[in-house]
């Protein structure tokens, strides 16, 4: 159990998945300059994430480990992960069309999502099991989707506050994630994992 | 070279699987319609006056899914164009001044003892709200009228009032501030002293 916890804390904050591993930056600039769609965006990538690091295992563990396949494993991640991402834009536009008009062109961005592919391959690596790998894609997608409300949320403000012309726009967005990226490695040494 | 055919095939079969649960699904979660036109139709303010140029509300807003600009319901108003941009994500901006400009709600009233019984004010209401027949004296029915004004043009006798809605204990509330939330073009005069 205490492990389960050390996996979540470990993804969401000490290892942030953003500002710490620097995967996954493009929606991380590109859809926090507004508050709501950065919601859309994190809530379809926590559902991206989770399911595609639980089905890339199960491909891994059932399917390329029996027959010594190991060395197609970022193709067939890859397949699953687009699989994934389009089987959530179905569902998506059906129940929820608004979503999928706010979302837009970034769902099915999310399948080139570098952390996507990241976290399955990190699963690997650290030979997570069938639950440690669930909780690790669900940690990194927490992870993602904090650093991605706080940046919109902070992207909100600076865009009415009084900034320097030169540092205008995508410069001083740039120069806040660079701090946001210190003040998270604060949490280096928290837990060991 | 066993197991490159090993890889192929099981590649291929991973890629079959996917193909076919995609292909479930693209049937199952079939898109019938497009909801957003309903949900853009719910927010316009249903008069069917045609000041935006279709000959209906929802015309209009099958219009605006389509891309129209948001700004031409003058009924509707200032609300009616922050709560579209606010489902379409767009931004807020002003009533277009060329389809009218915002009025006090009014509706219809038939003069009635100079009504000649004509019948053109009721072929030309868009909502049915107008009560009569051929010779006989007409009348609005109050809480039908979207006041629209489409009826005040044909009348021959010009008999119909549009009248101020009247503020009843009901309808009645607080004046919407003027100006609550600085604007983001002018930093300099609220940023330092707004809270929000």
């Amino acid at each position: 159990m205490v492990d389960y916890l050390l996996i979540l804390v470990s993804t969401v904050l000490v290892n942030n998945f953003v500002l710490v591993q620097f995967l996954g930056l493009c929606p991380f600039m590109g859809v926090s300059s507004r508050l709501e769609t950065a919601m859309g965006m994190s809530l379809a990538t926590t559902f991206v994430l989770t399911l595609a690091s639980l089905c890339s295992y199960l491909t891994y563990t059932y399917l390329l480990e029996p027959f010594g396949l190991e060395f197609l494993q970022t193709i067939s991640f890859i397949l699953v992960i687009a699989f994934v991402v389009q089987f959530t834009e179905m569902v998506v536009h059906k129940t929820s069309p608004l979503l999928h008009k706010v979302l837009g062109i970034f769902l099915p961005l999310i399948t080139t999502n570098c952390a996507v592919l990241g976290v399955a391959l990190l699963n690997i690596k650290k030979a997570n099991g069938f639950v440690e790998s669930i909780l690790y894609g669900f940690g990194a997608a927490i992870g993602f989707s904090l650093v991605l409300i706080l940046f919109a949320a902070m992207r909100e403000r600076i865009t009415v506050a009084d900034v320097p012309a030169p540092f205008k726009g995508a410069a001083i967005a740039m120069i806040s994630a660079g701090i946001m990226s210190l003040a998270f490695m604060g949490f280096t040494g928290l837990v060991a994992i | 070279m066993e197991i490159l055919y090993l890889a192929v095939v099981i590649l291929a079969l991973l890629a079959l699987v996917f193909g076919a649960i995609l292909g479930f699904a693209a049937i199952r979660f079939k898109v019938d319609g497009d909801p957003i036109v309903d949900q853009i139709d719910n927010l316009l303010p249903q008069t069917q006056c045609g000041q935006c140029g279709h000959p209906g509300c929802r015309p209009y807003a099958e219009a605006i899914a389509n891309g129209e600009a948001i700004n031409r319901c003058p009924p509707g108003g200032e609300s009616t164009i922050k709560n579209l941009a606010d489902l379409l994500d767009l931004e807020v901006i002003p009533l277009d001044a060329e389809h009218g400009s915002e009025a006090i709600r009014t509706i219809a009233y038939i003069r009635e003892d100079e009504c000649i019984g004509c019948t053109k004010c009721i072929q030309a209401c868009p909502v049915d709200a107008i009560l009569g027949a051929a010779k006989q004296m007409h009348t609005v029915i109050v809480d039908e009228c979207t006041g629209c004004d489409l009826c005040v043009e044909p009348c021959p006798v010009d008999c119909i009032d549009m009248l101020p809605v009247q503020v009843t204990p009901a309808s009645w509330h607080w004046q919407q501030p003027k100006q609550l939330i600085a604007s983001s073009s002018s930093p300099h005069e609220h940023g330092a002293t707004e809270d929000e």
